[in-house]
């Protein structure tokens, strides 16, 4: 009997909300920095083992919902916290919130290795989104009808492409909208007239674009996302109800620091500092 | 006097162990009560809370304004400048909520799997039954039901790998991830339900009108086209329903191999978008209690709507058949 009570007091505590217990950080948000959330996450409790740090993803847009909602502790997000959302915090906790900018990343768009079309203006790569341009021909590549890639709208980097390339105008309701990055990647690399987007990637199949200004094709490299140069670079936030105070301080001192960024190089993204 | 009557009938007198079994029963039949009622108090609760989160949808003004019945259901103008379209673009400055191009989608896949799965399902489980000799049959059911097991995301996943780019390249289709895909990655699924309901109304169907049709002279693919499969009707009726069911509610599959594109148009080569796939791929990040949560509980109930109406139609439809067959009013 005593195991017995012994099991279901611990299967109660599993059940329980996460936040509620003691010695744990919950991150939550933002697909693009799930893997990165998860390496700081296990370098942090290497150091320090009393506290448990649990990171899941989901989209940027749960992440700050989980937030609103104070299911979560941190929220990760790949984009700027909207003012209803904003507003929301303000009502509900009576805070405005903490952005805490964790790392860099930029925005590339993909497109198939067999493709010859090397870089486009922001302007193109605009009206192909929104439906206009519907031929690789209008922007020098072959006589094909251009198939569209899009994230789904809880993505951060479908808000950040939204916000920065079609100016807050909507996507081409022609444009599929997939699952994540790797989704992303992996229908660019077997569709031959494909375009996609999302963070810097590192696969077979699919080449990167450069965006053309002027004469000038900025491509997405580590300097030119670290300078501002290339015109797709973006935050990593760390969204938080209040100021970090105690364990939650405690890891976010750890991911700014030259240790916690040196993860950041090698997850693939750029240091903020 | 009643109540004397009644008192002089006193029950026999029963032994002590036959009065705890009569309890025991008793404890035993109110429990199987109390289970039963939990099956229906679940689903209440379900149709209550799902219906109540989508009501909102009708009684707040800001909810109204932003996703009243005309926008779902009429054109609505996305762009400035443009014409006025049937959009599905609920994250927006302007959200537009057209449920057009979300029936559209799920009629699509729906139509391209039920094309597939009924023939081969029917027509298997007539050949199961009917024509396969006992050791090939012995192995067909539980491969096919073995089918039925199958997570229906390692379905998707496999549409999505395989099946897109190979339809692909074999139809000359504009892109991977279209109806079709998605309708044959749903037929996968419902094959094997329709093949089971259909298998076993036709093993149901009795002896003796296969032996009669024989002995009249009809050779036995007659027997089985003209005797066994209308006696079987209403019971494969009843597969083609289940399937059609499952289609309409199936999710992972078409979330997957769909593209998901909210498209308006005829063309089966197109990226669809399905009412049930909304749902999963926007419920994780809509703000708890906003006009866009409440519409994707809308959605909930429309899908429960056509299944349930569909599940009317059919079972009244099935009864006119059986008494089409049995000529009796019962």
């Amino acid at each position: 009997m005593k195991t017995f009570l012994k099991s279901l007091v611990t299967v109660l505590m599993l059940a329980l909300p996460v936040a509620a217990q003691a010695g744990t950080v919950t991150v939550k948000g933002s697909d693009t920095m799930v893997i990165l959330g998860q390496r700081w996450a296990e370098e942090f409790m290497k150091k320090s083992s009393a506290t448990k740090v649990q990171v899941t993803g989901g989209g940027s847009g749960t992440g700050l919902a989980a937030l609103q909602n104070g299911t979560t502790d941190i929220a990760m997000s790949s984009r700027e916290m909207k003012e209803a959302e904003g507003e929301k915090l303000r009502t509900r906790y009576n805070t405005t919130g903490t952005e805490i900018a964790v790392a860099k990343d930029g925005v590339t768009f993909y497109v198939n290795e067999g493709n010859p079309v090397t870089s486009l203006t922001m302007e193109q790569l605009r009206d192909i989104y929104l439906g206009d341009i519907t031929n690789w021909k209008q922007v020098g590549g072959p006589d094909a009808a251009i198939v569209v890639y899009s994230r789904e709208n809880s993505s951060g980097t479908y808000v950040f492409v939204k916000d920065n390339v079609l100016n807050g105008e909507d996507f081409a309701s022609s444009a599929q909208t997939l699952p994540g990055t790797a989704a992303v990647v992996n229908a660019v690399a077997k569709e031959k007239h494909g375009i996609g987007y999302g963070g810097a990637a590192y696969a077979k199949g699919i080449k990167e674009l450069k965006v053309k200004k002027g004469n000038e094709e900025i491509a997405p490299t580590a300097d030119n996302i670290k300078s501002g140069k290339y015109p797709l670079s973006r935050n990593l936030f760390f969204y938080l109800r209040n100021k970090p105070a105690g364990e939650v301080k405690a890891f976010i001192d750890f991911a700014l620091s030259p240790e916690g960024q040196a993860v950041v190089t090698k997850v693939g993204y750029f240091p903020v500092k | 006097m009643q109540q004397g009557l009644t008192e002089t009938m006193a029950v026999p007198r029963l032994s002590a162990a036959a009065r705890r079994r009569q309890l025991r029963e008793k404890v035993i039949a109110g429990f199987i009560t109390l289970m039963a009622f939990t099956g229906i108090a679940a689903l209440l609760l379900i149709i209550i809370f799902v219906a109540k989160e989508a009501l909102a949808l009708f009684l707040e003004p800001e909810a109204r304004h932003e996703a009243g019945l005309s926008k779902m259901f009429l054109p609505q103008v996305a762009r400035q400048g443009r014409p006025a379209t049937f959009t599905w673009q609920p994250v927006s400055n302007i959200p537009k909520v057209s449920m057009i191009p979300l029936f559209i989608g799920t009629l699509k896949t729906t139509a391209v799997s039920m094309l597939v799965a009924v023939p081969v399902g029917v027509f298997g489980a007539l050949y199961a039954a009917e024509f396969a000799p006992r050791r090939l049959r012995e192995l067909l059911k539980p491969v096919i039901e073995l089918l039925a097991g199958i997570p229906s995301v390692v379905l998707g996943f496999f549409a999505l790998m395989v099946m897109a780019t190979f339809l692909q390249e074999t139809l000359g289709l504009n892109t991977r991830l279209n109806a079709v895909v998605a309708g044959l990655g749903l037929a996968l699924a419902i094959v094997p339900v329709i093949f089971t309901v259909a298998e076993d109304s036709l093993t149901a169907v009795p002896r003796s009108y296969r032996e009669a049709s024989l002995a009249l002279g009809a050779t036995p693919w007659e027997t089985a086209w003209k005797v066994v499969l209308p006696a079987a009707a209403p019971g494969i009726l009843a597969a083609c329903v289940l399937g059609f069911g499952r289609a309409i509610g199936e999710t992972m599959i078409i979330l997957m191999a769909s593209g998901n594109a909210a498209i308006v148009s005829a063309d089966f080569g197109d990226s669809v978008r399905s009412l049930s796939a909304t749902i999963a791929a926007e419920m994780g990040e809509v703000v708890v209690g906003s006009p866009h949560y409440s519409i994707l509980f809308f959605i909930g109930v429309q899908l429960f709507v056509f299944t349930f109406i569909l599940n009317m139609l059919a079972s009244t439809w099935t009864k006119k058949v059986i008494k089409r067959l049995t000529g009796s009013a019962s």
